[in-house]
């Protein structure tokens, strides 16, 4: 009876846990990012690699840092960055979220709308269908199936490892390439591995991965196994890159050049048969929902700690309104945009990028001070091996991030 | 509502960067910060500090200020002692600024944008006194421009967004530290007085760390009854970081089932220190409901909730009954009728009572029909004898037919909210 009560406690706390860090990393392969991996994987085939592994480094350091900040606090990224920071640096950073968001949140329903063209729906139906889903979901449903719903999400992305085996890629090849780092002085290669490392973190997951360790109560004492769950979920979304570089390396070895979609790569998919070009669309299509449900959400969410207005999925309208008004207000926005005729959809992937790419280096320094403050962190600020990593990791990606935003500008 | 002089306010936000000036009138430095000492008085400006040129901050207390104005602090003496910090102050900006708190008035957590203060005479000087705390957009506004347009021009731009402000009695400040708690004379005498369901909401709205601070300066009544009304597992977190004695004070408060059930949820080692903790009387009670698993009769019941009488007892015993139970009268509304034995006999609804003659018996008042459910039965028998039977209250009988206990409809409310 007491072993089973233990064991029954101990499997009950894992699945207490799980959720947050895995859908994080797994949203990371928004429609942007799948773009970056496809256009990698098109161009330069399996070169690119082996960029990979330190991209999972930094994704599990910045994220680890998060979640054990928000475990040990109980607050989010944005509520410390309020309690720290004060109310003018609070402001200007959510304004500047906001923005980025909402690009983020039109280049996500841009790959709603380019995926199920592949499928011949025109896009005024899936754009308008799709915000309509991505709105009852969240404010009909309540956050705990809304998570279940997230996790299932998470699942779909199975798709790209089926597409990548269709593809018929030379194994070992792309074996040797993810450990044997390349270097060619080559402009276009250049910009593409900035573009690799600058996709894998973006600013708002980090709102997302903290908010949502809140809404789950997960305390010190539960943090051994979320950190697990963190680490579980980016090497699973390195995986999931691995799979969308292979595919597309597979479907371009004869012939490589830049693609200008990542519905053009599924395109090039069919040679292979008929479902590796579904499924790579499918992947798509289905990261590309998972992303507009939850960019909106956050976003709303975390401005609203930030800025002192009530929040949360399981408030009323009357009680939560302007949560609810900037939840739909992005959503509308960013499937008008879509729909307006010749957008220019790709460069719209591309400008939202560049600005996660701007943001990124004030949301890190902000994270890497907040956890070395020992009067909030105690005994759980950064060691000082862990700082050196973080630190390097958070100069690569500023430096990064900047040269990417600095490239595509030129 | 009394109209106040808006010459006679001041804003934290302009306090902050107000010049200090000499008898002499000279400028001596800005306000970096102000200061409350709650052990002296709740609403007075104790200490303000100054900052001058380098890094020394300055420290003046309330009676060495002259006069106070929007444009700039008149001192009355040069006495100017170097700021050691003091744990019994509360620092306004550090400590509220940007901070939550409770308003006890509006039940809900939340987060303080600016803080307004009233200029009082006291004889020849003037002393700054706390008068509301800002939560608003408003505040909100004076922050973003604080220090960037002059205060005057803030003023006259703020006036078409609507205020909304605490006042400060009704401020609870939430410090996760006992004995700075202590230090600034932190209570939550007014929180005892809010409905504990909205106490519960303000609880889970809160940091961990400030729901223990909180749960552990309320009464223990009103604890346990918050703690009740929590879901199950902000309600575990809570009561695995109290302290054993501490947690076993509040369990002993709450209804035995509800304690049942959030010790059930525990680890084993932790529960029985709990359990340990407590009197002997409600542990005994207690410990008998773990036995049962949660989603039976027995695990639903609470085994004091009730009043049983003997079969042949009439009216009038049973209204001195309840003159002996009056802490049940709130949700009571079915007696019953035990025989020797203290095995169930009859049910009779409460309002009966009322119609009835003192004299008459009892049993005469009965339900044609006695429900009850052994203590093993399923959850979900026990549900469907509520939905289809309306009842509001069901006998839970154990091995030998005695009365153990009743399951009364919030219970079942609670188990369907649960699923």
């Amino acid at each position: 009876m007491t072993i089973l009560r233990r064991l029954r406690r101990q499997i009950a706390i894992f699945f207490a846990v799980i959720g947050p860090g895995f859908i994080t990393a797994m949203v990371d392969n928004d429609a942007g990012g799948i773009y970056t991996y496809s256009q990698a994987g098109a161009r330069w085939g399996y070169l690119p690699l082996w960029t990979l592994l330190p991209i999972m480094l930094v994704l599990v350091v910045t994220q680890e840092m998060g979640a054990r900040m928000s475990a040990v606090t109980g607050k989010g990224l944005s509520d410390l960055i309020r309690e720290e920071f004060g109310f003018r640096t609070t402001f200007f950073v959510m304004l500047a979220l906001l923005g980025v968001n909402l690009a983020n949140v039109m280049a996500n329903f841009a790959g709603i709308a380019t995926s199920l063209e592949l499928f011949g729906v025109p896009r005024w139906v899936s754009v308008p269908l799709g915000a309509a889903a991505v709105w009852l979901l969240v404010v009909k449903g309540t956050y705990r199936v809304v998570e279940k719903i997230f996790l299932l999400a998470c699942g779909f992305y199975v798709a790209y490892v089926a597409a990548g085996i269709l593809a018929r890629p030379d194994w070992a090849e792309a074996a040797f390439s993810s450990v044997r780092p390349r270097l060619i002085l080559d402009d276009a290669y250049v910009a593409m591995l900035i573009g690799m490392v600058g996709t894998s973190v973006a600013p708002w997951m980090q709102f997302y991965l903290q908010a949502a360790v809140v809404e789950k109560g997960i305390d010190e004492k539960q943090y051994r196994e979320s950190r697990v769950e963190v680490v579980v979920g980016c090497v699973v979304m390195t995986l999931i890159a691995f799979f969308i570089v292979v595919a597309c390396a597979g479907a371009y070895r004869h012939h490589p050049r830049d693609i200008s979609s990542a519905a053009e790569a599924a395109l090039a998919l069919r040679p292979f048969g008929r479902w590796a070009s579904l499924l790579f669309s499918a992947g798509l299509f289905n990261a590309s929902l998972f992303a507009a449900c939850i960019l909106p959400l956050s976003t709303a969410y975390s401005v609203c700690e930030g800025l002192g207005f009530e929040s949360g999925v399981n408030k009323r309208f009357a009680e939560a309104p302007v949560f609810y008004w900037l939840y739909t207000s992005l959503i509308v926005a960013g499937a008008a945009v879509v729909l307006i005729p010749s957008f220019p959809l790709v460069r719209l992937i591309l400008v939202s990028q560049i600005l996660n790419g701007c943001l990124l280096p004030v949301i890190l320094i902000f994270m890497l001070l907040l956890a070395n403050r020992r009067d909030l962190l105690g005994q759980w600020t950064n060691s000082r091996l862990y700082n050196a990593v973080a630190w390097t990791a958070a100069a690569v990606m500023i430096s990064l991030s900047l040269s990417l935003a600095g490239l595509s500008v030129v | 509502m009394p109209v106040i002089d808006l010459e006679r306010l001041l804003y934290l936000t302009e306090l902050r960067g107000l010049p200090v000036i000499s008898p002499h009138g000279e400028r001596i430095g800005r306000v970096v910060e102000a200061a409350l000492a709650p052990t002296e008085h709740t609403r007075r400006v104790a200490r303000y500090l100054v900052g001058g040129r380098g890094r020394t901050r300055f420290s003046i207390r309330h009676d060495q200020v002259r006069s106070i104005s929007i444009a700039g602090i008149l001192l009355a003496d040069e006495l100017l002692v170097p700021y050691h910090h003091d744990e019994s102050l509360l620092l306004l900006c550090k400590d509220l600024l940007d901070q939550q708190i409770i308003d006890a008035n509006g039940r809900k957590v939340v987060r303080v944008t600016d803080m307004t203060l009233s200029i009082e005479k006291a004889g020849e000087r003037e002393e700054l006194w706390a008068l509301e705390v800002d939560v608003g957009v408003r505040g909100a506004f004076r922050r973003l421009f604080e220090g960037v347009a002059p205060p005057p021009l803030i003023r006259r731009f703020q006036e078409p967004i609507k205020p909304n402000s605490i006042p400060w009695e009704y401020c609870n400040l939430i410090e996760p530290d006992p004995l700075r708690r202590l230090k600034l004379r932190i209570s939550y005498d007014r929180l005892n007085q809010i409905h504990p369901a909205d106490l519960a909401d303000i609880v889970e709205d809160l940091p961990p760390a400030e729901r223990e601070a909180l749960i552990e300066s309320l009464d223990e009544e009103v604890a346990a009854e918050t703690l009740t009304e929590v879901e199950p597992k902000i309600q575990l977190d809570i009561l695995e970081s109290l302290d054993a004695d501490k947690a076993a004070d509040i369990l002993e408060e709450m209804a035995p089932d509800e304690a049942a059930d959030a010790l059930g949820e525990m680890a084993e080692e932790a529960s029985q220190e709990i359990l340990d903790d407590m009197e002997r009387a409600p542990a005994a009670e207690i410990g008998e409901l773990l036995e049962y698993e949660k989603d039976t009769a027995g695990g639903m019941m609470n085994p004091r909730g009730f009043v049983a009488l003997h079969q042949n007892a009439t009216v009038r015993d049973a209204i001195e009954a309840l003159r002996g139970n009056e802490e049940l009268l709130e949700s009571l509304n079915t007696l019953f009728l035990v025989d020797e034995e203290n095995r169930l006999a009859k049910a009779v609804p409460l309002a009966r009572l009322f119609v009835a003659p003192d004299a008459a018996p009892l049993a005469g008042l009965a339900l044609a029909e006695l429900l009850w459910v052994p203590v093993d039965a399923d959850g979900d028998r026990v549900i469907e004898l509520f939905d289809k039977y309306n009842v509001l209250t069901l006998a839970v009988v154990d091995e030998e037919e005695k009365l153990a206990g009743v399951i009364t409809a919030d219970d079942v409310i609670s188990v369907l909210r649960g699923r």
